[in-house]
């Protein structure tokens, strides 16, 4: 039965070969069933695949699959083979099943645009690089499939290329991750230096034995590592890409930069966790970046009108609260999180998406407004979406994840009550922001009208995902809740689970309780600011000190500003004084010597005959004045 | 039987060649440079001659005997391409040739 792993990437990569080759000759019904349909298939098979594991787990919990012999150089031998655990089994899960969902919305979003083969060529290219980035058992498999993602993230955002500022954001999203994809190669090189292997597995066996908890080697192996999923997954300071990379399709939003590609670099963390744990220090990097990230990035949404830069800047603030959930060792609370955020911000990048198709393509959340009675599926999926991210208690499964996450941020040895205090900060922001964009968007006055109204495709989509979005929280209940542990249960054999300090019921419950309290203080504001008196909102942000930081957290904290006079601007200066580019012109100065002397000696071919004679007798007669005067 | 000194015969040889040259080098009419090319071989076929006489050998005669068999092949060729030149300028004037320039 788990011979047929090689089959999940293999669907999507087949069909993106299809749809390259042929997907302009074919109609369009047929694009879209081959490209969803190929995720479809994968999706099947997962879930085949999974259920097996479920009740009858291979040995030792792990699955090896070996393909081909890739490149085998001395003992670097890096080999086309899949690695199926629990955590990439939760992995491929989530990318398969809601990379289809997002797929099948899609084969209606996209309908009237005429790249509509090239987006679905671009998706399933992308679906398969990222499984192969989750399944691959080494390290360089890994980082084919993390370089792929990249590119198809870049393709995909640069889609309607015709719109310069599209390429833009493009390379800016291809540029600023790069930076930490050099720190990320450079740390499998360290980490193949020392240990001699580039298989995940025998690396994080022999990292216990070979060194000891803060050395050197895994700290910097560790912080490297951290660097790329830093940069993949928009953490500051390398979060700067994701906001403009919203100039993609929704759906490309939706699956990429909300559900699957950004959540790689805590993937990553949590596949090497084992040298991560060898490196305390960087482990509070971690947290504390992801704490600080959730913060900035919380505030930042509060101020966004583009209601997709909203949702931007709300995915990178929940990925910092899992680095808060890794850094503080519970891996698998971040991991719960990863996959509640990819059910509902799917969801709420698709309902989004539909609101705006529906508003003539209006990003603006100010010119929307009072369509939930126009638009009651969006609007209920959407509020559930929104009560997920919000984390409103026991109904959501986003309360659950984020609960795990603030809880074991108190409780876990590596957790201090700081992190629980700025991480109940963040869950109130987050109410605040969430709802602010629900009152905006369904409340209020209708300020345009709706042009179109969502299909079926695209409503049953939201319909699966608002279910997904409630229930998937239902198999990790905290302590004081029934203690029902399925999920962290099924990621012990991958993930360990991390010592907590004792705590009685009661302080959990206190907690929680706070957390809940201040969500519930959040929705309020939002309310009272958004709905029942707008005009506070306007005064606050006309006072010297409102409008000052309005403008400081609309444009996120400065960022773009700072990167860009600290490295954009001395590039094209320096590219602008050297134009002529120096060291080309040592180049040139031989070209020029070159056609210099090339029109002298042209001059001696006059095409004479008695003019060749003469430098003939001229030559002669020199060569034999030297030959005996010598 | 009497011979000539060695260093007359040579000097003549030596004047031939340079007339032939200087033939060369300064006439336009091809049938007058072709006249210079030919005095030119005769002048080293005469400093074979004299040498051979001088040391009393026969490679000298066998050398002027491969020059006459040159010489005459030259010829051939040589009227040929004059020919070919009359006919396409309708002149003799060698310089007239110059369209390889550079």
């Amino acid at each position: 039965m788990y011979d047929l792993l090689w089959l999940i990437p293999f669907f999507p990569f087949l069909s993106a070969i299809l749809l390259v080759v042929l997907g302009s000759r074919m109609p369009r019904a047929v694009n879209g069933a081959i490209g969803a349909g190929s995720i479809g298939l994968s999706a099947i098979i997962t879930i085949i695949i999974g259920i097996n594991f479920l009740t009858s787990p291979p040995e030792g919990h792990s699955y090896t699959q070996v393909l081909w012999s890739w490149i085998d150089v001395g003992n670097f031998t890096p080999a086309i083979s899949f690695h199926l655990d629990a955590l990439s089994l939760v992995m491929i899960f989530v990318i398969t099943f809601v990379g289809f969902l997002i797929h099948l919305y899609s084969t209606e979003y996209m309908i009237k645009d005429e790249g509509y083969a090239r987006f679905f060529a671009y998706m399933n290219l992308f679906v398969g690089a990222m499984l192969v980035l989750v399944l691959g058992d080494n390290l360089v498999l890994l980082l084919l499939g993390w370089e792929g993602v990249g590119l198809c993230s870049y393709l995909l955002i640069g889609f309607w290329y015709k719109k310069p500022e599209n390429g833009y954001a493009a390379r800016k999203a291809f540029v600023v991750t790069r930076v930490g994809d050099i720190a990320m190669l450079i740390g499998i090189f360290l980490l193949f230096m020392h240990t001699g292997t580039i298989h995940i597995q025998q690396i994080l066996d022999m990292a216990p034995r070979i060194w000891v908890e803060g050395a050197t080697i895994p700290v910097a192996a560790s912080l490297l590592l951290l660097g790329g999923a830093l940069g993949k997954s928009a953490q500051v300071p390398l979060q700067v890409w994701l906001p403009d990379a919203m100039a993609g399709p929704t759906p490309t939003s939706a699956l990429i930069h909300a559900a699957t590609m950004v959540t790689a670099g805590v993937y990553l963390i949590a596949r090497t966790h084992v040298i991560f744990e060898l490196a305390p220090a960087v482990m509070t990097i971690v947290a504390v970046i992801g704490l600080v990230t959730a913060l900035i990035a919380g505030f930042t949404a509060l101020t966004q009108t583009d209601i997709k830069r909203v949702l931007a800047y709300s995915t990178i603030s929940q990925i910092g609260y899992m680095f808060l959930a890794l850094g503080v060792g519970a891996f698998a609370a971040g991991m719960f999180h990863f996959m509640t955020h990819a059910f509902f911000k799917a969801l709420l990048f698709l309902g989004a998406g539909a609101i705006i198709h529906a508003l003539h393509e209006e990003q603006n959340m100010f010119r929307m407004g009072g369509i939930r009675k126009d638009m009651p599926v969006t609007f209920w999926t959407f509020l559930i979406g929104c009560a997920s991210l919000a984390a409103i208690p026991l109904v959501t499964s986003g309360f659950y994840s984020k609960e795990l996450i603030l809880w074991k941020s108190f409780s876990s040895q590596l957790g201090s009550v700081w992190f629980y205090i700025f991480g109940a900060l963040g869950a109130f922001i987050t109410a605040v922001y969430t709802f602010r964009m629900v009152f905006l968007v369904f409340y209020g006055e209708k300020k345009t009208e709706i042009s179109h109204l969502p299909g079926t495709r695209i409503l049953l989509t939201l319909v699966v995902l608002a279910f997904f979005s409630t229930v998937a929280g239902f198999i990790e209940l905290p302590h004081t809740m029934g203690d029902f542990t399925l999920f962290s249960n099924f990621m012990a054999s991958v993930l360990p689970s991390v010592p907590v300090l004792e705590y009685s019921l009661g302080t959990e419950f206190l907690l929680q309780l706070i957390a809940t309290l201040l969500v519930a203080v959040g929705i309020y504001i939002a309310y009272v600011l958004y709905v029942k008196n707008p005009e506070a909102v306007n005064n606050l942000t006309a006072s010297p000190a409102g409008q000052g930081v309005y403008t400081f957290w609309s444009i996120g904290w400065g960022f773009d500003w700072l990167y860009d006079k600290v490295f954009v601007q001395p590039v094209i200066f320096i590219s602008r004084i050297n134009k002529q580019d120096f060291i080309d012109s040592i180049y040139h100065g031989i070209a020029f010597a070159t056609e210099v002397l090339h029109r002298l000696f042209t001059k001696t071919q006059t095409g004479k005959v008695r003019w060749y004679a003469m430098v003939l007798v001229a030559g002669a007669i020199i060569v034999i004045t030297l030959a005996v005067l010598l | 039987m009497t011979s000539v000194a060695m260093e007359y015969g040579i000097v003549l040889a030596a004047l031939l060649f340079s007339l032939g040259l200087i033939g060369i080098m300064l006439r336009r009419n091809l049938i007058f440079v072709l006249l210079s090319l030919e005095i030119m071989l005769n002048a080293a076929g005469l400093a074979f001659i004299v040498a051979g006489a001088r040391w009393a050998s026969t490679d000298g005669q066998i050398m002027f005997i491969f020059i006459l068999a040159v010489a005459a092949a030259e010829v051939a060729v040589g009227l040929a391409l004059i020919l070919q030149h009359y006919r396409r300028y309708n002149t003799l004037d060698a310089d007239l040739a110059s369209k390889m320039r550079g």
